[in-house]
């Protein structure tokens, strides 16, 4: 195709698509410019794992937390200034030396987007929406997870009414470590499941990493 | 083989890897927002969209979701009523034609083409 500075080549097929429902929405006052703008900004920038992590690191130092958190999730976290706004419930499932909690949405995505930000690629596909419940322990060993023969696996299927997040084990070795050190053993993948919360020894790397 | 190839560090994963993507989600949720539809009726038109694709031959590994995420936007747009697809394809068509006849370089308004 020859350079020609008379036109601009026009985007894809899809960016056309978005393109035309936005400005038609717009037009017709069912959506503005700044909600939408700010609705982009939260979800890259302000809403991601680190909310999560907040919560079970207080459940880890907080046991009147814990309790409340296990008993109804959503006002618990909600006391911490985390609202889910799509009337969305939040269950959140403990991890223990027996029971090994996994969470997945088999029909689309649904994620408990307040506690993780927006679910990763791996999560939104076929493979994993399907074999997280027929085959949980292969799964979790691609994740470099091995559990012992002995703990069961429970697999949770979020739908758009309940979302859950997993409470990981307390990693060994952390009994004195405050909130703010806790924070930094647990990542995303331990909170849907598929890992287990960062070792102890894993501070330093943390540290080093940041 | 690794069915969940590239796992990234959570850290260095963007959000969004177009700018279409943060678009069309952004659209949802202010719809949403303002009661266009309830989040059930939603996440019912989302898994519609993905097992349509499904269908049609997508590996659907992830990567073609907000793919789903727009067609599933269209589709309720229309039940609800709040678009029709004639007049989303005549304003794609719109779009395409202002850009073809704005010099490169400078902003793409409607009705210049």
């Amino acid at each position: 195709m020859s350079h020609d500075h008379d036109h601009t080549e026009p985007p894809s097929d899809l960016e056309l698509r978005v393109k035309a429902l936005e400005s038609l929405l717009l037009e017709k006052g069912l959506v503005n410019p700044d909600a939408l703008n700010t609705i982009i900004e939260t979800y890259e920038h302000k809403v991601g794992p680190r909310n999560g992590a907040h919560v079970v690191a207080k459940a880890w130092t907080d046991p009147a937390f814990k309790q409340a958190l296990l008993t109804d999730a959503s006002s618990a976290v909600a006391d911490l200034g985390y609202m889910g706004r799509q009337g969305e419930h939040l269950t959140v499932v403990e991890n223990t030396a027996s029971v090994h909690n996994l969470v997945v949405c088999t029909l689309c995505s649904c994620y408990p987007w307040t506690m993780l930000g927006l679910p990763p690629v791996w999560y939104k596909s076929a493979p994993y929406r399907a074999r997280a419940v027929s085959e949980p322990r292969s799964v979790l060993a691609e994740f470099g997870t091995a559990l012992p023969e002995s703990t069961d696996i429970q697999v949770w299927d979020s739908t758009s009414e309940m979302r859950y997040l997993v409470l990981p084990m307390q990693p060994a070795e952390t009994e004195d470590w405050n909130e703010a050190q806790l924070q930094a053993l647990v990542s995303r993948n331990s909170m849907i499941g598929v890992e287990l919360a960062r070792p102890a020894t894993a501070l330093d790397q943390v540290d080093n990493d940041s | 083989m690794r069915t969940f190839p590239g796992q990234p560090l959570e850290q260095d994963e963007p959000v969004f890897r177009d700018p279409w993507e943060a678009q069309a989600f952004s659209l949802v949720i202010a719809l949403h927002r303002k009661g266009a539809f309830s989040w059930d009726e939603w996440a019912a038109a989302l898994s519609e969209s993905i097992s349509a694709a499904q269908k049609a031959g997508d590996p659907d590994t992830g990567e073609t979701y907000y793919q789903h995420w727009l067609a599933a936007l269209e589709k309720l747009t229309v039940s609800k009523g709040l678009s029709a697809p004639e007049e989303m394809a005549a304003r794609k068509e719109s779009w395409r034609q202002a850009y073809l006849a704005t010099p490169h370089g400078q902003p793409i308004e409607l009705g210049s083409g």
